[in-house]
């Protein structure tokens, strides 16, 4: 193995964390907030990658795409928490786990119905279809590049969203203290629409973001979905930079692991989940109650 | 001795048990009426019912929603085709430990980890050691990969007794195996349930602080719950292997742990019938689905859809008339369980 190789890996690793990272947030985030679990998140995150082959297919740029993907899934998002998901954060967990598993199924009868069940690839766009030399014998993709750059962009966002603002503060209230939020007079309701909307359009840019490094292919959603979820298991369910740190770990050990250890390298991340939940229950950066 | 108290999950009157046994009757009696499509359909329903009640033991029991449920059924199918060998039939008696063996173990540790976490956590990572389960076999070679594998002619034989049985009746002695199983399972879950072991389930499901406040080992209870879960779901999956001859990796993938807990909603979650109804009616729809439209998962997702929005009470909340013949459900329809009514998130 050489050196150059090596970067590369870790590049990738790190590419294939922040885009893990984006999935994950907006399931930790609607979770923390609203107490509900969306099965069809990597579903939305199809609806993502979809969208910009047939953006990419009717236009030719992918540029295009992305905003559709942003607006997209804030509007989607919205829909869907006004129309299903509001009715449901205070069921059981099983009709819970059952109304995202119906998506699921329609989301996917979606798809088949709108581009059929073929595999397609999606080109990456020509403008950034070169590779930037990073040391002399070593170059790396540029689209790679800008899907970091993107990724690490709509991080930083999201923390100084969450962190930084008035209304960033009233989500970190309604995750710790849902009652004190009701008793100072603030509408919840406008608050879950936005934890929805925004976490959907975070799942959908993932998809975008995604599909030329992928491709498009049925059932797409259900691998990102399941990784996800161990990522939101190891950092802590409910905290956001817990699962950027553990995208991040999970996005490294997955590359690496399929570069140099091809065969059980599928299993790592499960046998880090494994081995987190022996160690500390609750995540990485999850508080023990 | 088992205190005389009623058992919830159980019919309440003598009528509610003479109900089950007419269906028994019926189930027996469909092969001398329905075409060998409808008996093998028959079965495959009988088996979605052994995998939907082995889960209400988990779920409607003792309260713990597991998405990784389809993966030791799954496990335990492939445990059936790994251990026969290509030229010849095993006998049943040695398929069926292996298989409930299999599972077991998977679910032992599988369970181990997974109850170290509750509610959604637990749900999350039952799905992600399910997926587990599933990768090994989807991305190696173990069972013939992606394409799946066919079975050596499934021998359906017991004690030395093997049955003999022309080709085209063959389905109908699968059938009666797969009945006498799913008899065999509600039967010894109901006795379970009348144990103390499984009024210890229905306390850690009404409140587990209080079980563990009266001295009573949770996880354990937990675990032993989950493994003999993950033994009941290798039955139906060994019957699997045994009525299709052939695994393939969509066996243990989680659709099959979501199909499950929806049969259990469909049926209802506080009778340890609903599962089998809830089976009967999944697989029946299925079916009608197919016959109708090429769109089959589309019926099936708004059918959970309405299911969920219209329904949350399952089949039994059709209608006083399934009250009245199944015994009285534990939840007034229209208020949620406060049993189950979930903490806050970071309560």
């Amino acid at each position: 193995m050489d050196l150059a190789g090596i970067f590369a890996q870790l590049l990738n690793g790190v590419q294939y964390g922040l885009l893990l990272f984006l999935i994950a947030s907006g399931l930790t985030l609607v979770f923390g907030v609203m107490g509900i679990i969306n099965l069809a998140h990597g579903s939305l995150f199809m609806v993502g990658a979809y969208a910009a082959f047939l953006v990419g297919r009717a236009t030719g740029s992918l540029w295009i795409a992305l905003p559709v993907g942003l607006l997209g899934g804030i509007f989607l998002g919205a829909l869907l928490e006004r129309v299903l998901f509001r009715h449901f954060y205070k069921r059981e967990h099983l009709d819970q786990v059952l109304l995202t598993f119906a998506l699921i199924l329609l989301f996917e009868e979606g798809r088949s119905l709108i581009v059929g069940n073929d595999f397609y690839s999606v080109p990456i766009p020509a403008a950034l279809d070169f590779s930037v030399p990073v040391t002399g014998d070593f170059s790396y993709a540029a689209y790679r590049f800008l899907v970091i750059g993107i990724c690490l962009a709509l991080a930083l966002g999201l923390f100084w969203w969450i962190e930084r603002t008035r209304f960033g503060a009233i989500i970190r209230a309604a995750a710790e203290k849902p009652e004190m939020v009701d008793v100072l007079g603030i509408d919840a309701r406008r608050i879950h629409l936005a934890v929805f909307a925004i976490g959907t359009a975070l799942a959908l840019t993932a998809g975008v973001l995604a599909a030329p490094l992928y491709s498009v292919y049925p059932n797409m959603g259900d691998g990102f979905l399941i990784i996800s979820f161990v990522v939101v298991v190891i950092g802590g369910l409910g905290s956001v930079s817990g699962a950027f740190w553990s995208a991040l770990l999970i996005g490294l050990v997955d590359t690496l692991g399929k570069a140099y250890v091809p065969g059980v390298a599928g299993l790592a991340i499960y046998v880090l989940m494994a081995g987190v939940l022996l160690w500390r229950p609750a995540g990485l950066f999850g508080r023990t109650t | 001795m088992a205190p005389r108290m009623p058992v919830p999950m159980l019919p309440q009157s003598r009528s509610g048990w003479l109900a089950l046994a007419l269906l028994v009757v019926a189930l027996a009696g469909l092969p001398w009426l329905a075409p060998i499509y409808y008996i093998e359909l028959g079965t495959t329903a009988m088996i979605a019912a052994m995998l939907a009640l082995s889960l209400q033991l988990l779920v409607g029991c003792t309260g713990l929603v597991s998405l990784g449920h389809g993966a030791f059924y799954g496990l335990a199918a492939y445990t059936v085709y790994l251990a026969t060998p290509a030229d010849a039939g095993l006998p049943m008696w040695m398929t069926l430990p292996l298989a409930m063996g299999a599972a077991g173990v998977a679910a032992a540790l599988v369970g181990a980890l997974s109850l170290r976490t509750k509610g959604f956590f637990f749900l999350m990572v039952t799905l992600a050691f399910g997926q587990m389960i599933f990768f090994v076999f989807h991305d190696t070679k173990i069972g013939g990969g992606t394409d799946g594998a066919y079975l050596t002619r499934p021998l359906i034989a017991a004690f030395g007794f093997e049955l003999q049985l022309p080709r085209r009746q063959r389905p109908i002695g699968t059938y009666y195996v797969a009945l006498i199983q799913l008899v065999a399972m509600y039967g010894g879950l109901a006795l379970l349930l009348r144990s103390l072991f499984g009024r210890v389930l229905d306390g850690i499901r009404v409140n587990e602080h209080r079980m563990v406040a009266l001295g009573f080992n949770t996880y354990r209870y937990k675990l032993a719950a989950f493994v003999l879960a993950g033994m009941l779901a290798g039955v139906a999956g060994h019957m699997w292997a045994m009525h299709r001859g052939f695994v393939n990796p969509e066996l243990v993938g989680w659709h099959r742990s979501a199909e499950a807990l929806l049969m259990i909603l469909l049926g209802g979650l506080g009778t340890l019938h609903g599962p089998i109804i809830g089976a009967l009616a999944w697989v029946g729809l299925g079916e009608a689905a197919q016959l109708l439209t090429e769109r089959k998962l589309l019926v099936e997702g708004l059918v959970i859809l309405a299911v969920v929005l219209v329904l949350p009470q399952g089949l039994s909340g059709l209608g006083v008339l399934g009250r009245r013949v199944f015994g009285s459900p534990r939840v007034p329809s229209g208020t949620p369980a406060p049993a189950k009514a979930e903490a806050p998130p970071h309560g």
